[in-house]
């Protein structure tokens, strides 16, 4: 299934790293999603266009994660020749992987 | 002590007015904060600046005052703002003569300044280059400090009605009132965190109300299109409900609060802010009601000492020439057509500092690397991109672009061409004991006779 099936999230930018956080829509998925949603699955999902470190952070108590993406938005939005420059998609490019 | 009542009447400056105004009538508000300044905005402010002493600040001013102020004062709600950009001496002047024009006799309106550290950020090193600020030369255009509550909770202490700052960190703007009001320690880090975490989930307005949230038939939010902006009820101890004004659409949940409380956030243990290190790592969130939501739990600590500075600087032209190819082998025919600008680009010897190609539609944005196999989209706009040093490159580039018209692949239409100047940001820390704030207290007069 994809993940988006059972969490959303939402993407922020500070520079050139975008954050985006994975929230469970029931607590029953909580496991899964901790189990299947890693800092190297989100990297291999991204691949070459996450030039960084990726780092997760965990919320359980809120059924909640935030991925750290360095070097993911080609400079950052004052400076990046990128159409989504703020990297505001990437949230739901990521809700689409597979897990 | 009673709870305060504090709302958002913006989160970015183009941000609507009408939820404002809303917000402003039926909130019951001790305070409105507006936030209107992205990273940039100020470098931009600035350059107005350089041309009118007195322009630099928000260019939505007069028409948010005119629109708010009048409720406000009437409400006894107090309004604090960072929309003074580059110039918020200018802008409180805005603000006095707006009130005076609207008959608002005795409000107080005070203009923070201190953020400005253009003058003395020369020998500071850049984090993203190493290099010194004033290796930039004249492409450097501006320096400030993203600064603390104190001048502004110094400003409400003195009566100020309204407050116009520049840079601030854009919790403080909520924080002050918080502390002003509560009489926190400036070393009472659990509060200063929550107060904090308040300001977080405020600062984007409608981003905490059901706005950059709707996923149709996943996240459906209701009456979107009268969204209404939030506000916190906030209690001494710092913990908050976050909510908005009943009969306005969109929804406060727990889904759009724990959304909004990690955007822009890195590690949540370590929300690095001027006056606190606001911990958010073991927040709680519990829907208490319709459109009613919990938020406690959240902690600080000691202060690091720094504020972050936010340097603007020129950093050439973009260039942004786009064409569609729709139907069959679409894409082909777009790539060719980036092939085809590339070349006559060099040809003609011009050189580009960067470049890119899009094909909108099919690869502009990151994707999945197991989605290659995508199928052909039926259309696609070829997004061409470049950086150039100056103004005349830029606009070879979209002239090439505008070319493909007749001398391109078959079936190109609507080409639309764009050249801008490129601001950018750079950032560096700065001892917070350097970065010297006040503020200067304006007074509308009596009505004349």
């Amino acid at each position: 299934m994809q993940l988006h099936e059972i969490a959303h999230g939402r993407t922020g930018d500070k520079g050139d790293t975008s954050n985006i956080s994975i929230i469970a829509f029931d607590p029953k998925d909580w496991a899964r999603i901790l189990r299947d949603v890693t800092e190297e699955k989100v990297a291999a999902h991204f691949g070459p266009d996450v030039a960084g470190d990726v780092t997760r952070y965990l919320l359980p108590q809120l059924q909640a994660m935030n991925f750290v993406l360095k070097g993911a938005l080609t400079g950052g939005v004052t400076r990046s020749l990128a159409l989504d420059a703020h990297g505001k998609c990437l949230a739901s490019v990521l809700l689409e992987m597979e897990i | 002590m009673s709870v305060l009542r504090i709302g958002a009447g913006a989160g970015f400056s183009g941000d609507r007015i009408a939820p404002a105004v809303e917000l402003a009538e039926k909130g019951n508000l001790d305070f409105l904060v507006f936030e209107c300044l992205a990273e940039r905005t100020i470098a931009l402010a600035q350059q107005a600046r350089l041309k009118d002493p007195a322009a630099g600040f928000d260019p939505m001013l007069e028409r948010r005052m005119r629109a708010v102020l009048p409720i406000s004062a009437r409400n006894g709600t107090r309004i604090v703002s960072n929309m003074g950009a580059a110039n918020p001496l200018a802008a409180a002047r805005l603000v006095r003569k707006v009130a005076q024009d609207l008959g608002l006799h005795h409000l107080k309106i005070a203009a923070v300044t201190g953020d400005d550290v253009l003058n003395v950020v020369g020998p500071f090193k850049l984090d993203e280059t190493g290099a010194t600020a004033s290796s930039m030369g004249d492409r450097l255009i501006s320096a400030n400090a993203y600064i603390g509550i104190a001048p502004i909770v110094a400003a409400l202490d003195a009566g100020a009605d309204v407050v116009i700052c520049g840079r601030a960190s854009d919790p403080a703007l909520f924080l002050a009132p918080l502390v002003h009001h509560f009489g926190w320690p400036m070393d009472d880090w659990t509060r200063l965190g929550r107060g904090t975490l308040v300001g977080h989930l405020l600062e984007c307005s409608a981003q905490v109300t059901g706005g950059y949230f709707a996923d149709p038939g996943v996240k459906d939010v209701p009456d979107l299109a009268r969204i209404g902006f939030p506000l916190a009820e906030v209690a001494e101890d710092g913990n908050a409900v976050i909510t908005k004004v009943a009969g306005t659409g969109g929804c406060v949940t727990r889904a759009t609060c724990t959304e909004q409380l990690l955007y822009e956030i890195h590690d949540p243990e370590n929300y690095i802010q001027p006056d606190v290190v606001a911990d958010f790592s073991r927040v709680s969130i519990e829907q208490i009601g319709p459109d009613r939501v919990a938020v406690s739990g959240a902690d600080g600590r000691a202060a690091t000492g720094y504020f972050k500075i936010s340097v603007g600087y020129r950093d050439g032209w973009k260039a942004d020439g786009q064409i569609t190819y729709a139907g069959a082998n679409n894409i082909a025919r777009a790539k060719l057509a980036a092939d085809l600008v590339l070349q006559r680009l060099a040809d003609a010897g011009i050189a580009l500092t960067e470049s890119r190609y899009d094909l909108i539609g099919y690869d502009s944005v990151p994707r999945a690397v197991t989605a290659e196999n995508m199928a052909q989209p039926h259309e696609v706009r070829m997004r061409f991109a470049a950086r150039c040093r100056t103004s005349e490159i830029a606009n070879q580039v979209v002239d090439e672009v505008e070319g493909l018209y007749l001398c391109g692949p078959a079936g190109g239409g609507g080409v639309t061409r764009s050249v801008r100047e490129i601001i950018a940001i750079a950032s560096t820390l700065m001892p917070s004991k350097d970065v010297q704030t006040s503020f200067e207290m304006l007074e509308t007069q009596d009505a004349v006779a």
